[in-house]
């Protein structure tokens, strides 16, 4: 909102320069971004609040300053010069919704001039940010800048029995608004109809064959109140945002009705000429009585900290507007003035005791307490992941969690989160995977020249519908390129699945776990189908990760193996960090035995495991594969295996008798299933 | 005579027969050893010195143990097993140290062929970068939690009631026009801000409290430098039977104070939000010009950071506390923001590319 200075002086006699008077409304609560000097003229740029509608002018403004400077107000008041004939006589307004329009003050000036306004008035629109049209219509917005109240001008030779009625919509009716657009109207919109259809969408914009014309001389001048949740209802209907409506639906004054109209009808006739009838014609149906608070001393207190003084409480609210009287113990009651619609209650009158006494004058303090504080209930865990990641040469990256519907497809089997609202389609569903995510990451690095990429993200996917919402979180690893910065100390490397499946290993090892295990179920189709495992903690699936499917890699143009890991975090924290456990470290030293096996293909490494684990021999400390061998003088088929076990029983020697008898039950198992001792 | 003859009789027929003797006979066995010492000339021959004085069963010290002390009259036993086991320890220390002189030779000459251009660049295991959010976000949380504040969470996908509705924005209010909303279906919206958490965290536990809730939030804003769908708010709230405005001023002067430093001053101004009243704007001091007016100011000296005030009471009819007992403050601000101003990352975008040329300066 652009303010006039010289505008705003008109009203209250400020003790300030421009400057200043700009940084103190600022620390009142009127938002002062700059002040320019344009043409000779001082222009605040403000922002006001939505719930300060009376201060979204020039008299409001003053009044604030007023209080500011403790500095009388100029009353608003205009006593048009009018003629003997009477308004009544001429024209009739009549409300048929009292509900929605509480009041209705109206001027009639007979025998005006439509031209262009005389100079003062299109400079000081101008200077304040409004394009002059003509000087009827001039006036209305002249006054909506000084008073912030919305008036409307018709064209009274235009209205049918020269009857203003304020009534409700009906169902098929329709009407041309300024902007020409044809508006449907029904019961929901309130209307100014005059004898025969309505000539105006109350309070947000008039009819285009009711307003002034060129040829105009006769003008009903709308002075109303109307019910703010009504306008904003209709507004948004319509889809129109006016500077009336915009006023209307955040509460106008509903005691300037009559001082609006008089002093618009002294400007027309100023500025356009013609004669003033006798008589504000003022509908008043419904007066709504503000009802008095109760202010207490002690409550300002309570809620402040600090005592304001009493005279200073007074001082303020009265410049504000409102009405006190005090009954002598520490309390008032105070009513509010009919412009402050948002002061409802006690707490509504101490806010504006603190924003004029100066928050800068309350001291600071820092408040008692006992108590314990906690942490989110998986930081912990949180921390680990995101430290033993970083330890394993993971950055943290956090992407966009709003994606397109053909980048979460190959992620999800059900339906993504769609927004109804979207602002494109890049960004319309909530995604339903990490991985879409990280790959976006990836392109965005290898495209810039960074070929070794390692990043992690934390954080929710998303999934549901009406109502019943999931969001799960994720840990994602993403990791292609070079495994070591080289190569000037090492050969280069690339990462491949098993150095994936390294960090995987590293990062659940964080965490408390009966039996861990891994098999080739990655279960999505997005994995290379040779490279992709499943994560199993206690028979849950905790994580899947792999090679991304070269199909969808080709898609993107990449040559080099991209590698992704998906953690399932709920599921995670369910088990718990794991605690550090002590065991005495045995001073006898283990006893290593090796086996050179001769290995079916079918038979992967995860059964020879278990086999030898189910064996239950509890000196067996570790079972290793150490080596593997194809083709050379292993048969097509099988693959040469050696096998190293560490056998060790804690403070005591082991026999050959006893490592020998256990050598061989494992040999045993193992033939079971299919495995050979090479010769 | 000999030394390996003098160690094969006893005292008695090497005719010594009182401790001057004996004495003297000791000084000829270390005046002959540190000579054999002092002519040792590679680690082969200080192994056959060893075992040709010290070895454990033809070693001449040996034979001086046999011969001379285990059949000594016993007036002189005392003084001959003394200076045996002196001698034999002067032995033992000489060689050592004869050994370490020998080997320090050859090993320099072994080493130099092993030197290395020591001021080449060392061999890195990559470390990952902490994201700039997370680094904030771990912060803000240590300074609030050193002042008694505990951390709660809520859903990004958020229903109308909690995100608008109980924080007393009924439909139809205007001050939801400010927060452009991304809905989801029926009631269902993605959250505009981290308030939700102040109601949520308010329906179950009782005062006294003091909460933060860092999280994600959503707003149908055109991406450009400084604006962003998908952001990052940190929402904070006290509820007890004694906080007011002067506690609400001094917690927020004391975190930006730890966060950016002690010369920070803030700022609060009268401002709107439904859920506060009375609400203010919170600035800081210029970090970048310490209050003199620059460019990131927009010469105004102040940077706006937080929006807070006290809790309007309407809230606590909404989750059941007495008014008339509890009063409390809340305040929220954008991570994001925090983040940038620290750092001067000067576009909100780079924080959500996953550009490591970016990310790993947070290390
Ligand atoms: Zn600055």
């Amino acid at each position: 909102m652009r303010l006039l200075s010289s505008w705003i002086r008109e009203f209250v006699d400020i003790p300030a320069d421009d400057r200043q008077l700009a940084a103190d409304l600022t620390m009142a609560g009127v938002a002062v971004d700059s002040v320019a000097v344009e043409q000779g003229q001082a222009v605040l740029e403000a922002d006001v609040t939505t719930n300060r509608p009376d201060a979204m002018n020039h008299y409001g403004v003053a009044r604030e300053a007023s209080a500011i400077y403790d500095r009388d107000l100029k009353p608003y008041r205009a006593s048009p010069v009018e003629s003997a004939r009477p308004a009544l006589g001429v024209a009739s307004v009549e409300i048929a919704d009292p509900d929605l329009c509480a009041r209705y003050s109206a001027r009639v000036i007979l025998g005006v001039k439509v031209g262009p306004s005389p100079e003062w008035m299109v400079k000081r629109l101008e200077a304040a940010g409004t394009r002059s049209i003509n000087n009827v219509a001039d006036v209305t917005n002249y006054l909506l800048l000084e008073l912030g109240h919305p008036l409307h001008a018709f064209d009274l030779d235009l209205l049918a029995g020269r009857r203003i009625i304020v009534r409700r919509g009906r169902a098929g009716e329709r009407m041309a608004t300024l902007d020409g657009v044809v508006r449907e109207l029904t019961a929901q919109n309130l209307v100014i109809a005059d004898g025969e259809r309505p000539v105006a969408i109350a309070g947000v914009m008039g009819g285009l064959d009711s307003g002034i014309r060129d040829q105009t001389t006769n003008v009903l001048l709308e002075s109303a109140w109307f019910e703010p949740r009504s306008i904003r209802g209709t507004a948004r209907r319509f889809g129109m945002h006016t500077d009336a409506s915009h006023r209307f639906e955040r509460g106008a004054d509903l005691g300037i009705t009559a001082a609006g109209a008089d002093r618009a009808a002294e400007l027309i006739r100023e500025v356009a000429g013609g004669e003033v009838l006798c008589g504000l014609i003022d509908v008043f149906p419904a007066p709504r009585p503000r009802p008095a608070l109760l202010l207490r001393q002690t409550e300002l207190e309570r809620i402040l900290g600090e005592r304001v003084p009493p005279e200073r409480v007074e001082q303020i609210l009265r410049r504000l507007g409102f009405r006190l009287a005090a009954d002598g113990a520490g309390q008032w009651m105070v009513e509010p003035p009919s412009f402050r619609l948002d002061v409802e209650r006690e707490i509504d009158v101490i806010e504006e005791v603190a924003r004029l006494f100066g928050y800068q004058r309350f001291p600071t303090r820092l408040p008692q307490w006992s108590g314990v504080a906690r942490r989110a209930p998986h930081w912990h865990a949180e921390r680990a992941l995101r430290e033993t990641a970083r330890a394993l040469g993971y950055s943290q990256t956090i992407s966009f969690t709003l994606i397109a519907p053909r980048q979460a497809e190959p992620f999800s089997l059900t339906d993504p989160v769609r927004l109804a609202n979207p602002l494109s389609e890049e960004a319309s569903v909530m995604r339903p995977s990490i991985v879409p995510g990280l790959l976006n990451a990836v392109e965005w690095n290898l495209n810039r020249g960074t070929r070794a990429v390692r990043l992690f993200e934390i954080g929710k996917v998303y999934a549901g519908a009406s109502g019943r919402y999931e969001e799960p979180s994720i840990l994602g690893l993403a990791a292609t390129g070079p495994v070591q910065e080289g190569p000037l100390h090492a050969a280069p490397r690339d990462m491949d699945f098993f150095d994936l499946k390294g960090d995987v290993e590293a990062v659940l090892d964080l965490f408390q776990c009966g039996r861990l295990y891994f098999d080739a179920n990655a279960g999505a189709d997005y994995y290379h189908p040779g490279r992709a495992a499943r994560a199993a903690m206690d028979g849950e699936t905790v994580a899947r990760f792999g090679q991304l499917h070269p199909r969808m890699a080709a898609e993107r143009k990449w040559r080099q193996p991209v590698l992704i890991a998906e953690l399932y975090l709920d599921r995670l924290f369910c088990h718990g960090l794991r605690r550090p456990k002590y065991e005495p470290v045995s001073r006898v030293p283990a006893v290593d035995r090796d086996f050179s096996l001769v290995v079916p293909d079918a038979v992967a490494w995860e059964r020879i495991e278990s086999a030898v684990g189910r064996l239950g021999i509890q000196e067996l400390a570790a079972v290793h594969p150490v080596e593997i061998l194809r083709g050379g003088p292993v048969a097509a088929g099988s693959y040469g295996l050696l096998l190293r076990t560490v056998f060790q029983r804690p403070g005591q020697t082991l026999s050959d008798t006893e490592v020998n008898e256990w050598s061989a039950r494992l040999i045993a198992a193992l033939q079971e299933l299919g495995i050979a001792l090479r010769a | 005579m000999k030394v390996e003859e003098q160690v094969r009789q006893t005292l008695e027929g090497l005719g010594v027969g009182d401790e001057a003797g004996v004495a003297g006979l000791f000084d000829g066995l270390r005046t002959q050893i540190e000579r054999e010492l002092a002519g040792l000339a590679s680690a082969d021959a200080g192994e056959q010195f060893r075992i040709r004085w010290l070895g454990r069963k033809q070693g001449l010290l040996t034979a001086a143990n046999d011969n001379w002390l285990k059949p000594a009259p016993p007036a002189l036993k005392r003084a001959v097993g003394r200076l045996l086991n002196e001698v034999k320890r002067q032995a033992e220390q000489s060689l050592e140290a004869r050994r370490r002189e020998l080997d320090a030779g050859s090993e320099t000459a072994r080493l130099a062929v092993q030197r290395l251009d020591v001021t080449l660049p060392g061999l890195r295991r990559p470390i990952g970068a902490r994201h700039p959010v997370q680094i904030v976000i771990d912060e803000v949380q240590e300074i609030f939690l050193s002042m008694g504040y505990s951390v709660e969470e809520g859903p990004e996908i958020e229903s109308d009631y909690y995100n608008f509705e109980a924080l007393n924005m009924p439909r139809e209010h205007p001050a939801r026009d400010t927060q452009a909303t991304l809905y989801v279906a029926g009631d269902y919206l993605l959250r505009t801000h981290t308030s939700p958490v102040q109601i949520r965290t308010m329906e179950k536990m009782q005062p006294p409290l003091r909460v933060i809730a860092p999280g994600r939030v959503y707003r149908r804003d055109n991406p450009d430098a400084t604006h962003s769908f998908m952001f990052h708010q940190v929402e904070g709230f006290a509820v007890d039977t004694n906080i007011t405005f002067c506690d609400l001023k001094g917690t927020l002067d004391y975190f930006f104070k730890r966060f950016y430093g002690e010369q920070v001053q803030t700022r609060f101004r009268p401002s709107f939000f439904p859920f506060t009243e009375p609400s203010a704007e919170v600035d800081i001091s210029c970090i970048f010009c310490s209050g003199a007016g620059c460019r990131k100011c927009k010469q105004s000296g102040w940077i706006e950071l937080f929006g807070a005030g006290m809790i309007d009471p309407a809230l606590y009819g909404f989750v059941k506390y007495d008014e008339r007992k509890y009063s409390g403050f809340a305040f929220g601000g954008g991570i994001d923001r925090l983040a940038m101003l620290r750092y001067g990352i000067e576009d909100i975008q780079l924080l959500f590319q996953g550009d490591l040329r970016f990310l790993q300066q947070f290390r």
